[in-house]
């Protein structure tokens, strides 16, 4: 994008094949990733999963050990941060605090020289409803008002495409309620491609149209929020978006249309299109919500798996929902949301208890419970020998 | 507050005993405690012996002394008025050789100084550990072996010794302690902020003069004002390295052995109540400054 042009809409990211190394481990192995223009998309995993580095890599903060960067088709690979059409809304929000609010919007509209730099700061200011506080110093500012001119100084810009770096982490949950449904209405209005990352599963799945859960480097799943909660394909995604059930055992009969797994004696059901594998050992699972509790043992039927009896070893009342431990002998322990239409618990502590669920709400993994760690550990002598050199130097700085 | 204390053990004391046989009572102590009056006393002492010196030297550039400035003559305000009128100019002459040198060292130890804790900071290269060790060299080694050494190497190059010298000396102990200031402020800067200028269009230059200049420049203003006031009170190297120029503390030197007029007392006393009014002026400033922040917030 020539200086002084402004992104009419959101642009395409494309990453190819990308690899970044550090000395003493591999941070990103193969990502190849594309985000369509307008969208919002999310990077969700745990720290250390390569979330930041990715994001780091668009912004041209990081140089990638190995692939391509390109953003609406153009190759960025190559090009320094200040020449990329990208804007970052930093974790720490990076105010300048040697400026105004104002100067801080209006920094990137005025390094680019485009006309009407302090209008179109205040207009974004206006956005975020902060215009009233444009003279104001950012230390003087609250956490989330310091959070909205960080959003405001970066859309100011309007970038093809603009980076969140877990901007709602600092904020306490009522905050972040709000900021949330903000930056969505924002970037409907605006229509640019948003690239969120964030260890917050609730928060990707509430903003995002597009969620994809990254591990060790790569991203295990993509899709849209509803799809990836209903049919994780790896163990990983079961349990890191929300939470699940997860049973193994071998596939001991298949029909067209279902698989049904000998989970320790119990036969559970899956529908062929919901599993991954219809053959061999395999793991299956089933939402917590999705499994209901029973008094007494439930008829049989082939819509349902009944697992039981078996006992409730704890409960918790949480307001909208009890959560139920129950431990079923064989099997292991299973968690039961059930929603408190009633009054009362269903069940208390130490009660009989069968369960059951749905067999169309169940799914098959891909992977098993136990799968081996991805990379093969950065043990050669080498690794090691730089790691403990920049250990001693980091080390000796400190002194 | 320990006095209460204490006095209130004591009652609590004679009301539980007088049950108890009379002859077992404790000895009443009811003194004003040691830390009463000894911490204070002693940190009077410890004041008026800083500054009587300082009185002194003030007290006396009002003398009406002749040659030496050693017994109370009168008072007058002549020395003040007339300063550079003794011995032809020489206080005024050595203080702006001082002024000059002072100005001439702070700038470019400065300048060097924050280009070297930048690199030191933001940079790996070879060697960088042994240089941030080797940095500390100057300020550890005794000031008589540096003005020696340099006075040495500046006959064995072959450098007549004047001005250029002594700024070349000022400068090389100068740097050391800006880079340590300097390196502390900069250890201290969020990186994510210069993050954000290349971020926001910013290309390094613009970065480096709008985001991590102002940011470094307390650290720089307080390296600056410590290598001045290092430069401008410096006897030990400047005597070794100065040939015939001379400076304000190298003339009050030479001329202790045959009295020290009081013009270099007026120079001294100046000196010290700029130094005064600077900071009196930096702590209202900031006072006042903390005040409006808070109407603010």
């Amino acid at each position: 994008m020539p200086a002084g042009a402004f992104a009419e809409r959101g642009a395409d990211l494309e990453l190819v094949g990308i690899q970044k190394r550090f000395p003493g481990f591999t941070a990103i192995d193969e990502l190849d990733l594309t985000i369509p223009a307008g969208s919002f998309f999310a990077l969700l995993g745990p720290s250390g999963c390569g979330k930041t580095t990715t994001l780091r890599l668009v912004a041209g903060l990081e140089e990638p050990t190995r692939g391509r960067i390109l953003i609406g088709g153009v190759d960025v690979t190559d090009t320094k941060a200040h020449e990329r059409p990208v804007n970052t809304v930093f974790q720490s929000y990076a105010l300048f605090p040697h400026m105004s609010i104002i100067e801080n919007v209006s920094f990137g509209l005025k390094r680019r020289r485009i006309a009407d730099a302090a209008g179109r700061a205040h207009e974004a200011l206006r956005l975020v409803e902060l215009d009233h506080l444009a003279q104001r110093r950012p230390q003087q500012l609250s956490g989330g008002q310091q959070q909205r001119v960080a959003l405001a100084r970066a859309i100011v810009n309007r970038p093809a495409l603009l980076l969140l770096d877990e901007p709602l982490g600092a904020l306490d949950l009522k905050l972040r309620r709000q900021m949330q449904l903000e930056l969505k209405t924002i970037q409907e209005e605006v229509g640019l491609t948003f690239l969120h990352v964030t260890h917050d599963q609730e928060e990707a799945m509430t903003m995002a149209d597009t969620v994809a859960v990254m591990n060790k480097g790569a991203i295990e799943q993509m899709g849209p929020p509803a799809e990836l909660y209903e049919s994780p394909r790896t163990v990983f995604v079961a349990n890191f978006l929300g939470q699940s059930n997860l049973f193994s055992g071998d596939v001991v009969d298949s029909t067209g249309t279902a698989i049904t797994v000998d989970a320790a004696g119990a036969r559970l059901v899956v529908p062929t299109a919901r599993a991954r594998r219809h053959q061999g050992s395999v793991t299956i699972g089933v939402r917590p919500e999705k499994v209901a509790l029973h008094r007494e043992a439930p008829v049989e039927s082939a819509e349902r798996n009944v697992l039981g009896p078996g006992h409730v070893i704890d409960v918790s009342f949480s307001g909208v929902s009890t959560q139920y431990l129950v431990t079923v002998p064989g099997v292991g322990t299973l968690t039961v949301f059930a929603q408190n239409i009633g009054s009362g618990p269903v069940a208390a502590e130490g009660a009989e208890v069968w369960v059951s669920w749905d067999v169309a709400h169940g799914f098959g993994l891909d992977d098993d419970a136990d799968s081996a760690p991805r990379f093969a550990a950065d043990d050669d002598t080498e690794s090691i020998a730089v790691h403990r050199r920049e250990a001693l130097v980091a080390e000796l700085e400190e002194h | 507050m320990s006095g209460e204390v204490q006095a209130a053990a004591v009652l609590g004391d004679l009301a539980g005993s007088e049950a108890r046989d009379p002859g077992s009572r404790p000895p009443r102590r009811r003194r004003i405690g040691l830390g009463d009056w000894l911490l204070p006393a002693y940190t009077i002492i410890a004041f008026v012996f800083l500054l009587i010196p300082i009185v002194y030297t003030f007290v006396f550039s009002f003398n009406d002394s002749l040659k030496s400035n050693i017994s109370w003559r009168g008072f007058t305000f002549d020395k003040w008025l007339n300063v550079c009128n003794v011995e032809g100019g020489a206080v005024c002459q050595a203080f702006g050789n001082s002024i000059v040198i002072g100005i001439a060292a702070t700038v470019i130890a400065t300048t060097l100084g924050t280009m070297i804790a930048l690199a030191l900071v933001r940079y790996r290269f070879r060697a960088r550990s042994a240089i941030s060790l080797l940095l500390f060299l100057p300020m550890a080694t005794p000031e008589v072996v540096l003005g020696a050494g340099l006075a040495a190497q500046f006959l064995a190059v072959g450098v007549p010794k004047d001005m250029t010298t002594i700024i070349l000396a000022h400068t090389m102990f100068c740097i050391s302690f800006v880079v340590v200031t300097v390196k502390a402020r900069i250890s201290s800067l969020d990186p994510a902020l210069e993050e954000a200028g290349r971020d926001l269009y910013g290309s390094p230059a613009q970065v480096f003069w709008r985001v991590t200049f102002p940011l470094l420049t307390p650290g720089i203003l307080a390296a600056a004002l410590l290598s001045f006031a290092l430069s401008f009170d410096d006897f030990i190297i400047t005597n070794f390295n100065s040939g015939s120029v001379s400076t304000f503390p190298k003339y009050v030197y030479i001329s202790a052995s045959r009295g020290i007029p009081a013009e270099a007392n007026v120079i001294a006393s100046a000196v010290f109540l700029f130094a005064l009014a600077l900071v009196v002026v930096a702590q209202v400033s900031r006072t006042a400054r903390a005040k409006r922040l808070a109407q603010l917030g």
